[in-house]
């Protein structure tokens, strides 16, 4: 092979001008990939006055057979409280009403669906930043700081629990901090858990009268979500997933 | 025609081509900036199609960037010296290709402002996290790898950062399948298929991108390419071409297997409008079996223009093979409740619709120009033309 080239008058300057090239490109790759190496330390991990504690597991409890077809109170309940309209295609649903109907039996079903919390969330698992976060007490949350956008957690989800703000928000509840471009999902109205209050998607639905809507402590064998799921068939959604999740279902 | 005039006449075209690029870019940055100051309501996507065009646009770059690497793998790893003579083009190629994908994936994201907090925030169980290593790791491997290609000093390295550059791609192409290959609740994704076939998939676009870019160089210098290394290097496409056949005929027919895939399988083959036509037309005909016709024609197949419209042909095929996999896997709706007819206001249980905006389309072509104005201005600047048949030929041009 020949490194011959027509004008050799050209080749010192271009020898230079690659060098210099080069250089400058090592400098850039240096300057990118820097920051990986320098703040792995700093990574991920929760603020350190975080209240959840371990001992605790909230969960839900969900009859579907005291659900009723038409009834959407836990929805608005649920965008009064967290501040969405729902008047775009693309606005956020942290919970939305599913109608089942058994193919075989012709049996149907109503039942809220919202975020799991899943024990082991796939969401959290492909975040790349850490933003999607799994509290002690099995809350599933987004840090808003930190999500960059990605959506890679709205992939994963298997339950579609997780919502992209598509726009400029108005209106926001200011217990309740939401922003565009970032992905939310159902906190189990954290802000009022921490309060000592239920959500308000359980309030809605005991004061429609249904109460199809059990939220507790699934890890205290006194609490009475746990009495109940030991002792009647519940099921999870997708159990083949393995991902235990924090809402069970009765009924369907 | 005599030297001097050459030169001008290529400064021009240089000069020439470079503002079209540019022009290009500016227009994809516009895109993206008004995709930011409205939001993403301005794109089709939604919240059932979560990734679209842009990820078609930047899943395609960052997968041919790593391909394209192939040319010089096989010149300082396996020793061929048609290749070696290529393998400067090819690293710059790769890490052009490379800028332009992630430049389209970043400026999607919803929080694009937040760069830094990507990369300063790292979940080590996430496949992305471990990209944007690898990603960056590629840029600096291939920067010295071109380094040892290009110092006389630095020769002796060369293959040792050759070998060190293949293996990182094969981990950067099997993370970048893995992408989809981890998310185990859609009926497209969870199969460990993908990694293997995205692999063949950057082989065949990667080099399809690569003779295009070289008979576009050869041309513009005046340069005619020698009709062995042609080819070698279009039936080695040919053989890429057929290996992607082949993993999509396996990925198919392992799904049709599974009784629980059928739907999915009836979907994308039959009966799933625009996913279906872009899979049997787009991917099969135009990406595969004509540019295989073509390639391997006797007489065809040995002109250089056959060649480069196979390569052409190969690379729409890719986009609609990442369009069927990347939306058509997310058109298909997930199943919650396996058995049951299902509805709800956030449309469970129907195909999910997409339908992509301008602003969608025009990032994704900044990408494309960003690879191509970082190439020619590299190969303006730089020596990257293949230098095996440099001389001979340019000796000829002079005496014109
Ligand atoms: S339901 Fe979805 S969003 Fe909620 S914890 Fe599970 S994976 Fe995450
Ligand atoms: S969109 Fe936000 S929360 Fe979801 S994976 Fe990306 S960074 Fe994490």
């Amino acid at each position: 092979m020949s490194n011959n080239v027509d004008n050799s008058q050209n080749d010192n300057e271009q020898v230079n001008s690659r060098r210099q090239f080069l250089g400058w490109g090592a400098a850039v790759a240096g300057l990118a990939i820097a920051p990986g190496v320098t703040l792995l330390d700093i990574a991920h991990g929760r603020p350190a006055d975080e209240p959840a504690s371990s001992k605790i597991r909230w969960g839900m409890l969900i009859d579907s057979g005291k659900c009723a077809t038409g009834c959407d109170d836990c929805v608005s309940a649920c965008g009064k409280e967290n501040g969405f309209s729902g008047k775009l295609e693309t606005d956020s649903q942290w919970i939305r009403k599913i109608e089942l109907k058994d193919l075989r039996t012709g049996n149907s079903h109503s039942l809220p669906m919202l975020c799991q919390h899943c024990e082991h969330p796939p969401c959290v698992d492909v975040c790349p930043t850490g933003a999607s976060f799994k509290r002690a007490d099995g809350i599933v949350l987004v840090d808003r700081h930190i999500c960059i956008g990605c959506r890679y957690c709205m992939m994963a989800c298997p339950y579609k629990a997780r919502s992209f703000v598509h726009q400029e928000l108005e209106d926001q509840n200011p217990d309740v901090p939401r922003g565009k471009g970032c992905v939310e999902s159902c906190t189990l109205c954290v802000q009022r858990v921490d309060r000592g209050e239920q959500p308000a998607c359980s309030d809605a639905c005991a004061a429609a009268g249904h109460n199809a809507i059990l939220f507790g402590d699934l890890n205290d064998p006194n609490s009475e979500i746990a009495k109940r799921i030991a002792a009647s068939a519940t099921t999870q959604v997708r159990a083949d997933l393995d991902l235990n999740v924090g809402i069970r279902y009765q009924g369907i | 025609m005599n030297f001097e005039a050459f030169h001008k006449i290529e400064e021009r075209a240089f000069y020439a081509l470079a503002a079209a690029l540019g022009l290009v870019v500016l227009i994809g940055l516009g895109a993206a900036h008004y995709m930011e100051t409205h939001g993403h309501v301005v794109t089709g996507m939604n919240n059932q199609i979560v990734w679209g065009l842009p990820h078609v646009f930047a899943v395609f770059l960052i997968v041919a960037a790593s391909g394209v690497l192939n040319v010089a793998s096989i010149g300082s790893v396996f020793g061929k010296p048609i290749y070696k003579a290529r393998a400067p083009l090819s690293g710059l190629l790769a890490i052009a290709l490379l800028a332009g994908g992630l430049t389209v994936l970043m400026l999607d994201l919803g929080r694009p402002d937040r760069l830094i907090v990507a990369m300063t925030h790292f979940n080590f169980k996430s496949i992305f996290a471990l990209n944007v290593i690898l990603y960056t790791g590629f840029f600096a491997i291939v920067a010295t790898y071109l380094w040892t290609m290009m110092e006389r000093k630095m020769y002796g390295f060369s293959k040792y950062v050759g070998f060190s550059a293949f293996i990182w791609r094969i981990a950067l192409t099997t993370a970048t399948g893995s992408i989809f290959g981890f998310l185990v609740a859609r009926q497209a994704y969870s199969s460990a298929l993908l990694a293997p076939m995205f692999i063949i998939m950057s082989f065949s676009y990667g080099l399809a991108v690569f003779i295009i870019v070289q008979s576009f160089m050869y041309a513009w210098n005046g340069m005619k390419l020698d009709l062995a290394i042609l080819r070698r290097m279009k039936n080695l496409l040919a053989t890429f071409v057929g290996a992607v056949m082949y993993f999509t005929i396996v990925y198919h027919l392992t799904n049709l297997y599974f009784a629980k895939q059928w739907d999915f399988e009836r979907f994308i083959l039959l009966e799933g409008g625009v996913f279906t036509t872009l899979f049997w037309v787009g991917q099969m005909l135009i990406g595969t079996l004509i540019p295989l016709a073509l390639l391997l024609h006797p007489t065809l197949g040995t002109r250089c223009k056959t060649v480069v419209w196979a390569a052409g042909m190969i690379i729409v095929g890719g986009f609609a093979q990442l369009y069927v996999i990347i939306i058509g896997g997310q058109a298909f709706p997930l199943n919650l409740f396996p058995g049951m007819q299902q509805s709800s206001s956030f449309f469970d249980g129907v195909i999910h619709h997409y339908q992509p905006t301008l602003p969608e389309f025009l990032l994704g072509m900044g990408g494309i120009g960003i690879a191509f104005l970082l190439t020619t201005i590299a190969v303006r600047v730089l020596r990257f033309i293949p230098q095996d048949d440099f001389h001979h030929v340019s000796k000829e041009m002079l005496t014109d």
